[in-house]
């Protein structure tokens, strides 16, 4: 707000007939080699090891399972030519890129993105034509990954409600586990699973509410009590888990679970069907929310009083907009959601509670949450990203992979790591994020 | 359509623990009257506009609006009754297009709350038809100029149908063209109705376009004047005392020269030429003053003198020796006394006592070093003198350096600046948001600096500054040196050399269509239009 920025933009040209002339938007973001750097960088890994040192099998991939109503012939791939081709195509990719910035421009956002893919279809090939069978069902892969993925989005779906108005959620773990502890348990008590998520709902908004009493009205800082929070809620769930679960099992642990509706026709269209068309309620309820939070957002008041409380919040207030309130609530309702996504784990995945069930997915979620850009929808894919990788690294050590199975396992946080350091472009934050608001 | 409103303040009290910002003020804005708030920095205006707003709650006194008492709980209610704000520090969310902005807080809605930003972008088109704005409702505020940013701020008062506009310090961010534009847009919206107060310390301002004057002082009103009174009068009223308002120095004794810059360019990190090949030199004795609207490489030629700049090339040498390439602190020890343009982030560190800033640059020389340890005795000791010497208003010697005033912080920085035998002193915006009183000092300063022989380069963007100082003018536009120009130069041309014309064409063009600023009356020269940051 200060006119002593030292701007590298020269002042707009104050030619007394000018009226209110609107300035050319020069504001040229200097234009850094990062991505074509680390673009060609990988461009050289994936010629010399998927393309060079690619394997001699050809790589089968199956699109279709034997329940579908048109079967799709499976995909063939000469592991070594498939590596060749598609490592040139990106290497070509990075020559486009080095050779916009020579022109000091930045590469358009489809660059980085075409040549993820390229990327992830070359590692594919490679691990499976290089596999003892070298054949894989993707339509099996594709729908694991939307199933792993679904206590990811609806965790960094948590996290977009949340530093979208200005606080930061660390607690999206301790909301997870909340929620699957909470979901098992009254599951078990009630026999329904329904219940059991409205409980988990309300599990995670409790935790949210910590955090927002905390962070809102005591202003602590907001990354230290996310922290204490997730700590706070393992240690308590692990404690009533091994005194009252494990004691009584079939009272306390043995949840009903929620059924898998089964649309006919559409869920056995190959691939996209049993995505789409075949999911639990949570399954459903996570393409539901990543909709209504998107048009919730950007389409209606209640998101542009959000959105404006997370990015200037004094604005907001002269506006006559409550801060606290709006932020308080938000986190809640963040809460709820990322707990609703923890029932996946007791009510869907598996059918019982166990210590750590979440296995740090909620902080993986965080990272889906900046990689998506603090936008539903790309922390929806970005999401499905870390579930495929995950899926991937539990497939391949199946079919027998040279590579030796802790390098898959590392795989997702691999795929985290490059996320976050901005692969895909510079992610803004919403300015407010992580600020108190007092007024004054 | 005409809804007027009167408003009318009565004995509004505002304490902050013990600090009385407010003091029984009692003010009434008469309907389409532009009604100013004349006062210097931290006489409590903003305090008192922000009570009006319903961001702080008065300890005392009532609000009444067409004599009726009414109580706002917040900004909500203010803005219910009629009454819109624009910010010193524009309430704007600059990732929202300006429709978003508009529309926040009052927005037009579609069945379930669905956002209808149709019915706002025709609102903010009407205004600005109305009003000749010119804004594109689907811009980002963020790529808008300050000018255009501030024109959202209004027409979001005006979509809220607001009958009082108060504006806080409106011109502290705008250029002087800019600033004409917007007392245009005062008037106007007067003749539609609409009653202004005008928060400003900026004399000829005030005078040109206010109604009647209301003046505060220390959270008192003082008194109120006519526009037709001097300004002399209303700085005097403004400041408690008699202040002058031209500054009589001697005539400048250039002696031979010993500062050159040649050829400088500084690049930018986005590879801009944001310093252009500037080359001038500065005689001992004299001062030459560097004008230019914010932002047209002022700084960062500073900054490269200094050796702060990465990229830089050409020359630049003091006494015949080549600073271009040394640390800051060889340029330091070859005399160069520099005072920052933001002296909160650059001049001082706000947490450390007055005392140390008094040293932060001479703390590992004697007699202020002792071995590897220092004297604490020497640095309080040093203190106390200079405090009496710039006269600084702090309780005392280990007061936090962040805790003063905008003026006696500028003193602590030019003190310790001065404090040590200079052979150049550069100070860039000497008097940003520092109070009249201190103004008048500090200039003084920089003249006395001057006649003991040391080059002196001041480098501000307010034009009054750079005409009361300066031995001759340099111009600066787009990091280009436009001209040199002697002292007596016209604003007119000066303004015109701020657009980047050359001084040739300047003067030229002032011949032909005089007068260029839409000025009501002949300019005063005065101190009082020193900057106004905070």
């Amino acid at each position: 707000m200060s006119t002593t920025s030292t701007s590298p933009l020269p002042g707009k040209p104050d030619a007394p007939q000018q009226a209110g002339e609107r300035v050319q938007a020069a504001s040229a973001k200097p234009v850094t080699w990062k991505t074509p750097v680390l673009l060609t960088a990988l461009g050289i890994v994936a010629f010399i090891f998927f393309g060079l040192m690619g394997p001699n099998q050809t790589a089968r991939f199956g699109l279709s399972s034997s329940g579908d109503f048109f079967q799709l012939p499976a995909l063939e791939v000469p592991a070594f030519l498939g590596g060749i081709i598609l490592s040139v195509l990106m290497l070509g990719l990075a020559g486009y890129a080095v050779y916009l910035k020579t022109k000091d421009q930045a590469a358009p956002r489809w660059v980085p993105v075409t040549f993820i893919v390229l990327f992830v279809a070359a590692f594919l090939i490679w691990v499976v034509g290089g596999a003892r069978t070298p054949s894989i069902s993707l339509a099996g892969l594709i729908a694991g990954s939307v199933t792993l993925a679904v206590p990811l989005v609806f965790g960094s779906l948590s996290g977009v409600l949340c530093e979208r108005v200005g606080v930061v959620n660390i607690a999206i773990e301790g909301q997870l586990l909340g929620g699957a502890f909470t979901a098992a348990l009254v599951a078990s008590m009630t026999r329904s699973p329904f219940l059991g998520l409205l409980a988990a709902a309300v599990a995670g908004a409790v935790v949210s509410m910590v955090l927002a009493l905390f962070s809102i009205k005591y202003l602590v800082n907001q990354i230290i009590v996310g922290v204490v929070l997730n700590v706070l809620v393992s240690g308590l769930t692990g404690f009533l888990f091994n005194t009252v679960m494990q004691a009584d099992k079939a009272t306390f642990n043995s949840p009903d679970q929620l059924p898998i509706i089964d649309i006919p026709v559409l869920s056995s269209i190959p691939v996209i069907g049993p995505i789409l068309f075949k999911q639990s309620v949570v399954g459903y309820l996570m393409y539901i929310a990543v909709i209504v939070v998107w048009v919730g957002l950007f389409k209606t008041k209640w998101g542009l009083r959000v959105r404006a409380v997370g990015e200037h919040p004094q604005a907001a207030d002269t506006m006559g907009i409550k801060v606290n309130t709006t932020r308080f609530w938000n986190v809640t309702l963040g809460g709820a959601i990322a707990g609703i996504g923890g029932s996946f784990f007791t009510l869907v995945a598996i059918d019982s509670f166990t210590e750590e069930i979440s296995g740090g997915r909620g902080f993986i979620a965080l990272a889906a949450l900046i990689f998506g850009r603090w936008n539903p929808i790309g922390a929806f894919f970005a999401s499905l990203l870390f579930g495929f990788a995950d899926n991937l690294q539990s497939i391949v050590t199946i079919i027998g992979t040279p590579v030796p199975s802790q390098f898959m396992a590392m795989l997702p946080y691999l795929v985290t790591v490059l996320a976050v350091a901005g692969l895909v472009g510079r992610s803004r934050p919403p300015a407010a994020s992580g600020i108190p608001y007092v007024k004054g | 359509m005409v809804r007027v409103l009167k408003l009318e303040l009565k004995g509004i009290t505002k304490s902050f623990g013990s600090l009385l910002a407010n003091d029984h003020i009692d003010v009434v804005v008469e309907p389409g009257q532009i009604h100013c708030l004349l006062g210097e920095n931290g006489a409590g205006k903003s305090t008192l506009m922000n009570v009006l707003y319903g961001l702080y709650e008065p300890t005392d006194g009532e609000i009444l609006i067409d004599d009726e008492p009414v109580s706002f709980r917040g900004p909500g209610d203010a803005m219910a009754a009629g009454i819109g704000m624009v910010h010193q520090h524009f309430m704007l969310v600059p990732v929202f297009t300006v429709a978003e902005n508009v529309a926040l807080g009052a927005e037009s809605t579609k069945a379930g709350g669905f956002l209808n930003l149709d019915d706002t972008r025709r609102k903010i088109q009407e205004i600005s038809d109305r009003y000749g704005f010119d804004v594109d409702p689907d811009a980002l505020v963020e790529d808008l100029p300050v000018g255009v940013q501030q024109r959202v701020e209004i027409i979001k008062a005006l979509v809220r149908d607001a009958k009082v506009l108060i504006l806080d310090e409106p011109t502290a961010v705008l250029t002087p063209q800019e600033t004409d534009e917007l007392l245009d847009i005062m008037r106007q919206l007067k003749s539609s109705g609409t009653s202004i107060v005008f928060i400003s310390h900026k004399l000829r301002e005030v005078k040109a376009v206010s109604d009647i004057i209301t003046v505060i002082r220390r959270g008192k009103v003082v008194g109120s004047a006519h526009p037709g009174a001097s300004t002399t009068e209303l700085a005097s009223m403004m400041v408690g005392r008699a202040v002058s308002l031209t500054l009589d120095k001697a005539p400048a004794q250039p002696q031979e020269t010993t500062f050159e810059v040649k050829d400088l360019t500084v690049i930018a990190p986005n590879g801009h030429h944001i310093v252009d090949g500037i080359s001038f030199s500065i005689a001992r004795g004299e001062i030459l003053a560097v004008a230019g609207v914010q932002g047209n490489g002022q700084t960062e030629l500073t900054e490269a003198i200094l050796g702060l700049q990465e990229r830089v090339s050409g020359s630049i040498l003091l006494d015949g020796k080549e600073l271009l390439g040394r640390s800051v602190k060889q340029v330091l020890h070859a005399g160069v006394g520099f005072v920052p343009e933001d002296r909160k982030v650059d001049g001082l560190v706000g947490t450390f006592s007055v005392a140390e800033n008094l040293v932060l640059d001479l703390y590992d020389k004697a007699p202020f070093a002792k071995g590897i340890g220092m004297s604490p005795a020497k640095v309080l000791e040093n203190a106390n003198s200079r405090i009496g010497e710039f006269d600084v208003r702090t309780p005392s010697a280990a007061a936090a350096a962040g805790t003063l005033s905008g003026g006696n912080q500028q003193k602590v920085v030019m003190a310790r600046e001065l404090s040590r035998p200079l052979r150049l002193f550069i100070a860039s915006q000497p008097t940003r948001g520092v109070d009249v009183g201190s103004i008048e000092f500090l200039h003084r300063r920089i003249v006395a600096e001057r006649d003991t022989g040391t080059p002196v380069m001041i480098v501000s963007t307010e034009l009054d500054e750079v005409m009361e100082l300066a031995d001759r003018i340099a111009v600066l536009y787009k990091g280009k040196l436009v001209g040199i120009v002697p002292a007596g130069t016209g604003r007119d041309v000066l303004g015109l050399m701020m657009a980047g014309l050359s001084p040739d064409d300047a003067h030229a063009d002032t011949v032909h269509h005089r007068p260029v600023h839409r000025e009501q009356e002949p300019t005063p020269t005065s101190h009082a239009e020193g900057g106004d940051h905070d």
